[in-house]
């Protein structure tokens, strides 16, 4: 009885994978990646671009 | 009252309002896969220079519908079913808010019609990527906005009912890593879509005159955050698909949840950023942006590849040794069920998209030799290795998976069934190699004519080039054969199709009428446990070998391959 029990606490998920099964939380960094280095990164080197003469 | 019924045959749990979304995503995008392998034979007998078939305008108003239905619809579409089944069914619990997802698919539905009629009009000839200056008709630009809005209203009850399945507990501990990958599929939808919507929406304004000016190079820099994520959508949703058949088929358990979830994670932070390939070759971007984008964060989510690659394959090799075939390194590979179209499709699919597709993929995201293949028929080249013999070939053979799981039909021509994996993926492999090797030979991506006929400045391609693409398009004849193949048989199945349950008639198949009531006649589904630990055994050596040797064989391939182009870089520009 005492082995079934800890058998199921050690199949528990642990704290991080508990974290990154929050699909909101990975939501907001997926979002959020590719939105700083690719787009506003790339929009901003577009908007420094000197305007020709 | 009663809203569940089980599969028989596999024991997945369907609730009638998620099943009927299933059903109605997957017909529309089959029709839309029609309607892009037709349009395919006009591009590869216009391409393939002896032939010639279409005149200029023509060829590029089919070009432009056979991508947009190719990459756009059909796979959205697909990837909305999936996403329904990756939580309803896998997770057993009802649908979150059915209405606005029948309010999503309709506004796809009419999204997508209205820009096919846009397209065939002749006056919105633009290529999928529509790049500025050149102006589509408005409804063209807002048929891809209605369609993008209701994808995001789909994926958004996606996530309602994951919250649906946590509230109501039905399920135990972590969600299953099918649904994971569905996760991370979805996630890049949101990115996908609002990247469209930022830059489509002023395109649209521009186009009926509420914009004077779209820059050029913001343009293509936030398009590509729609383009090129969203066949990310698809490597995410078809590797889920990849876990999921070596689960029903073979019972496989991952050799390490860890791994393919750290895999799956790597996508959500770094697949997205792979976009920047497309723009290696413009000004005004810096090295840093390039370089980052590509050669770090991409290279990044090419791991995660390599860890499915290595994780599915040796699941399924680990499994077949505990059924016995221990002999040699590949007995397990040999005794797979060859004949079975949901795993030679699959097996395809793997060998294709991680021979083909990723080893290519590296080399179109390496800034130095990109410069080799850019802009050339090398990139489609890569991306039908990914997203036909890649996504779309899983999609079909997860097909076969779901007519009699889903639909309750038997396959219709089973025996077409059995070779049209060989066919389309023989076909289509043959292509995307000839059209490889006529792209590295600088063969342009989308010109209508080889020989350059009436341009004012001549330029001849040497005549070997012209042999491959002819080849490539006989390839490409096939592919399209293998495509009808495929549609015959589902199409079929779902009309002519032995009935396994007496109520999946016509309208229950093609447009999503739930069964007879009596069918659904489970409240609550078992909750779903989670799988028990896997045993530690201790192995002297490896413990899938096979795999092993088929992993160093990828990564030799890949090795030489990128060399190769490396020299060959050298002699493009010679020095001294």
């Amino acid at each position: 009885m005492s082995d079934q029990k800890n058998n199921d606490e050690e199949e528990r998920i642990s704290g991080w994978q508990s974290l990154i099964d929050n699909p909101f939380l990975l939501l907001f960094i997926g979002v959020a990646m590719p939105t700083v280095f690719y787009i506003v990164w790339g929009i901003m080197e577009i908007v420094n671009v000197p305007v020709a003469p | 009252m009663a809203e569940f019924r089980v599969c028989p045959d596999s024991g997945f749990y369907f609730h009638k309002s998620a099943e009927s979304l299933m059903k109605v995503n997957a017909v529309v995008g089959i029709v839309a896969l029609l309607v892009a392998g037709l349009l395919a034979l006009g591009v590869v007998l216009t391409r393939w220079q002896e032939v010639h078939w279409l005149p200029a305008d023509t060829f590029y108003m089919v070009l432009t519908a056979h991508g947009i239905n190719a990459l756009i619809f059909w796979i959205i579409f697909f990837e909305m079913a999936v996403l329904h089944f990756a939580s309803s069914t896998l997770l057993r619990c009802r649908i979150a808010t059915p209405k606005w997802a029948w309010a999503g698919f309709f506004l796809m539905l009419i999204g997508a019609v209205m820009n096919n009629v846009a397209v065939f009009s002749g006056a919105s000839s633009v290529m999928m990527t529509s790049y500025v200056p050149m102006q589509a008709e408005p409804h063209f630009y807002l048929g891809i906005i209605l369609f993008a809005v209701g994808a995001l209203i789909q994926v958004f009850v996606f996530f309602g009912t994951l919250v649906v399945a946590q509230q109501e507990k039905t399920y135990d501990g972590s969600v299953p890593l099918v649904t994971f990958g569905a996760i991370t599929a979805a996630i890049i939808a949101v990115f996908t879509i609002a990247s469209g919507a930022i830059i489509l929406i002023p395109t649209f304004l521009w186009s009926i005159g509420y914009v004077s000016h779209i820059d050029a190079e913001m343009y293509r820099v936030i398009w590509w955050g729609l383009g090129h994520s969203s066949q990310q959508i698809n490597v995410a949703a078809h590797i889920s698909i990849w876990y999921l058949v070596a689960g029903v088929l073979f019972g496989a358990r991952p050799m390490s949840e860890k791994v393919s979830r750290f895999a799956f994670l790597l996508y959500i932070f770094f697949l997205q950023l792979a976009s920047a390939h497309h723009i290696l070759v413009d000004p005004g971007i810096s090295t840093e942006w390039k370089i980052f984008n590509t050669s770090y964060a991409m290279y990044l989510a090419v791991l995660a590849s390599m860890i499915h690659g290595l994780t599915i394959p040796g699941a399924i090799e680990v499994a077949q040794r505990g059924k016995g075939y221990t002999k040699g390194l590949f007995e397990w590979l040999r005794k797979a069920p060859w004949g079975n179209p949901v795993w030679s499709g699959v097996a395809i699919s793997v060998v294709t998209f991680g021979f083909i597709g990723g080893i290519t993929g590296v080399v179109m995201g390496t800034e130095q030799i990109n410069l080799i293949i850019h802009n050339t028929i090398y990139v489609p080249a890569h991306f039908h290795a990914t997203v036909v013999t890649g996504t779309t070939l899983t999609f079909m053979a997860i097909t076969y998976l779901l007519i009699p799981v889903l639909f309750r039909r038997q396959l219709f021509l089973p025996w077409v069934a059995k070779m049209q994996p060989y066919v389309f993926g023989g076909g289509m492999t043959i292509l995307i190699l000839f059209m490889l090797g006529a792209g590295t030979m600088g063969v342009s991506r989308r010109h209508w004519d080889m020989d350059f006929a009436g341009a004012a400045m001549a330029f001849e391609y040497p005549a070997i080039a012209y042999t491959l693409m002819a080849v490539g398009a006989i390839g490409g004849v096939l592919g399209v054969v293998g495509g009808g193949m495929f549609l015959a048989v589902a199409v079929g199945s779902l009309l002519f199709g032995k009935k396994l349950e007496p109520s999946a008639g016509i309208l229950e198949s093609f447009a999503g009428k739930p069964l007879a009531a009596s069918v659904y006649n489970i409240d609550k589904p078992e909750v779903l446990a989670m799988a028990p630990k896997l045993k530690e055994e201790h192995h002297k050596g490896f413990e899938a070998p096979g795999t092993f040797i088929l992993a160093m064989l990828l990564l030799v391939t890949f090795v030489v391959y990128y060399f190769i182009n490396w020299k060959y870089l050298a002699s493009v520009w010679p020095l001294g």
